[in-house]
């Protein structure tokens, strides 16, 4: 089991590397000129020249990779070309908010999904199936902003029940957070759940119809433990597979919704970022979101190997 | 009173494809330590007889009638708590496929104390030293280190033992094997039944042995009920049904037996078959089943069903021209 985690690690170091040669390539082949932006338009050439040789951008570009590479590793993301500010400073802001933004979203999705899942499958062709099948299609297809919308107009605007935007840290308000978090949070929440309703239950279909489902009623088990252990159990390599395929949508669904609540985390960072060119910004963005995917997808993998002892033991033995 | 008394047993199935008649009114007894096969091939009942005991057929498309009593009991009317306390614990079954019955996710250590855990209310330290116990009772070495495996890590053959180190872990009165040596090799097949045996020796267990392999039956049984179309067509005493079998079926089912092959003219030795196949379950027929297929046919099987009739002490056979008596096979 160490050795398979220890390989997997390897591996997500090599991705990593190889990211970010992408992140730093991608960003340079954007259209516009980022010195031509923090200088304005009317500046003078020599203006211009000079921003270029302040930012080493007038280096050549494997020069200005090793640089960027050594100045990431230290920790040190450079400083935002529209205010100056550090941009580990603005990550350390904007992170956090994204952060519970997403949690709360899994939470509810998980619950929501794997609960709704394994409920459709037991009653398969009755009513509840019929209803979470339902809830399912309808998560699929509706969009995130046009949900977002709704669900502002309906519980902001004509019920008066909840705040239709802003964002307010857990640490000031908690009850203030969390009140401002519940729209945004079921709003990205409920398409995840969707996803993963779909696919519990057709695992949950799967693994109900197998013969050690029938080896546990003859133990005489009743329908609890014969679906909550051996059935649910059987289903969860599935159910980890799409969580870790989706929090990466997840996190993409958090910038439509940032935008949709006012809430200034990271996705709202990342559209302001790229449309005023803020180039150490959208490397630390795209960096932070190249992680965090490379990470979940370890996490999976590894929690693969904890739900199936077939891939844990091999792992053990070919070293 | 028999250990277990099935009366006139049917069951049908709601299929999209209509109502398929699995069985069709079957009766047999099991007394305390007696093996009893069920035969026949692919699709006769065998199967679904036996599966209705501990009532394992899906409870939405399984239509049953009939009795099956398990010491005076009645099992069809059971509430299904009261099921549950009997299936595992008084009633077991040992299934056909060991590479898919037990949980891939679970060591066999687990699995093995669950039903130790569910019906013998043992503590998960003593359901594991049982379970241990029991994984050498049924012929696995280093039960100790075999407990903590996954069934992957094992044969067949050691996952079979698994499978009825599971049924017989909480002393069952009676153990349902279904094909329990066909998946596996055939040095294998006799450890198995080896097993089977010694348990009958030492617990009293009563056993129903669901097979098409008349070779299996000669081995282990004590009883057999051969059947076909999902009736029985004919019932005796191992030893009275090989030496004198009455219906043209059974007889045709042992001239398929490797060893009774014929030897052509190449000097190939080559299987007898039964020609035809078996009859659709979708629709029962007035007359005999086993009519279109049967060479000693005649007139009158077509008109009416033959009935079990006694040619024994505890032989029945259901044929209107049945095999004479004495007749080897």
């Amino acid at each position: 089991m160490t050795w398979f985690i220890l390989r997997r690690c390897g591996a997500a170091v090599m991705v990593l590397l190889l990211g970010s040669v992408l992140i730093f390539l991608g960003v340079r082949a954007l259209p516009g000129d980022p010195a031509v932006v923090m200088a304005g338009e009317d500046a003078s050439p020599a203006l211009v020249a000079a921003i270029r040789e302040e930012y080493g951008l007038d280096q050549p570009l494997p020069v200005q990779y090793v640089e960027y590479l050594r100045q990431t590793l230290s920790g040190n993301l450079g400083r935002s070309t529209q205010d100056q500010l550090p941009v580990t400073t603005i990550l350390a802001q904007r992170l956090p908010v994204t952060l519970e933004l997403t949690v709360l979203a899994m939470v509810v999705a998980i619950t929501v999904g794997v609960l709704a899942g394994v409920v459709a499958a037991v009653r398969r062709g009755r009513f509840a199936d019929y209803l979470a099948t339902g809830f399912g299609l309808a998560g699929l297809s509706v969009p995130h902003f046009w949900l977002g919308l709704l669900a502002i107009l309906l519980f902001s605007v004509t019920l008066r029940w909840l705040p239709a935007s802003g964002y307010v840290p857990f640490t000031e308000d908690p009850a203030g957070n969390l009140q401002r978090m519940v729209l945004p949070t079921l709003v990205l929440g409920m398409g995840f759940a969707a996803v993963l309703m779909r696919q519990t239950r057709s695992a949950m279909l799967g693994a109900l119809s197998a013969d050690y489902i029938r080896t546990a009623r003859s133990k005489g088990l009743a329908e609890r433990a014969v679906v909550g252990v051996h059935a649910l159990r059987n289903s969860l390599t599935t159910v980890v597979t799409v969580l870790g395929l989706q929090l990466g949508a997840l996190i993409s669904g958090a910038v439509v919704t940032e935008q949709i609540f006012v809430i200034p985390g990271f996705g709202k960072l990342t559209v302001d970022a790229v449309l005023t060119r803020n180039y150490p910004v959208i490397q630390a963005v795209v960096l932070v979101t190249v992680t965090a995917y490379v990470v979940i997808n370890l996490l999976v993998d590894i929690a693969y190997a904890l739900l199936n002892p077939r891939i844990r033991l091999s792992g053990a033995s070919h070293g | 009173m028999s250990l277990l008394d099935v009366t006139d047993l049917t069951v049908g199935f709601d299929t999209e494809d209509g109502h398929v008649h699995a069985v069709k009114g079957i009766s047999f007894s099991l007394e305390e330590g007696e093996i009893l096969a069920l035969c026949g091939e692919s699709g006769c009942g065998k199967t679904v007889t036996a599966m209705a005991v501990p009532r394992l057929l899906p409870p939405q498309t399984t239509r049953l009638s009939g009795s099956i009593r398990l010491d005076g009991r009645e099992l069809t009317t059971l509430p299904e708590p009261l099921m549950r306390q009997v299936r595992g614990k008084e009633v077991s079954v040992v299934f056909q496929e060991p590479m898919t019955s037990l949980n891939p996710s679970f060591t066999v250590g687990f699995q093995i104390a669950e039903v130790l855990r569910r019906h013998e209310n043992l503590s998960r330290a003593a359901a594991r030293n049982r379970a241990a116990e029991l994984l050498e009772l049924v012929g696995i070495p280093a039960p100790a280190q075999r407990i903590k495996e996954y069934p992957h890590q094992l044969s067949g053959g050691m996952r079979q033992r698994v499978m009825i180190a599971i049924a017989v872990a909480c002393s069952p009165r009676v153990l349902i094997a279904d094909e329990p040596t066909t998946a596996l090799d055939v040095t294998i097949q006799a450890g198995v039944l080896d097993v089977f045996r010694d348990l009958r020796d030492r617990l009293g267990t009563a056993i129903i042995l669901i097979t098409h392999d008349l070779g299996v039956v000669a081995d282990i049984a004590d009883r057999a009920v051969v059947m076909y179309a999902g009736r029985a067509a004919e019932q005796a005493p191992v030893e009275e049904l090989f030496a004198r079998p009455r219906h043209p079926y059974t007889l045709g089912l042992m001239k398929a037996l490797p060893a009774a092959a014929v030897t052509g003219p190449a000097g190939r030795r080559r299987l007898a078959e039964i020609p035809g196949m078996v009859p659709s379950p979708l629709a029962d027929l007035d007359g005999c089943a086993f009519h279109a297929r049967c060479p000693q046919r005649q007139d009158d099987c077509l008109a009416a069903r033959p009935p079990l009739v006694r040619h024994g002490p505890a032989h029945l056979a259901a044929c209107f021209h049945p095999g004479h008596s004495g007749e080897q096979p």
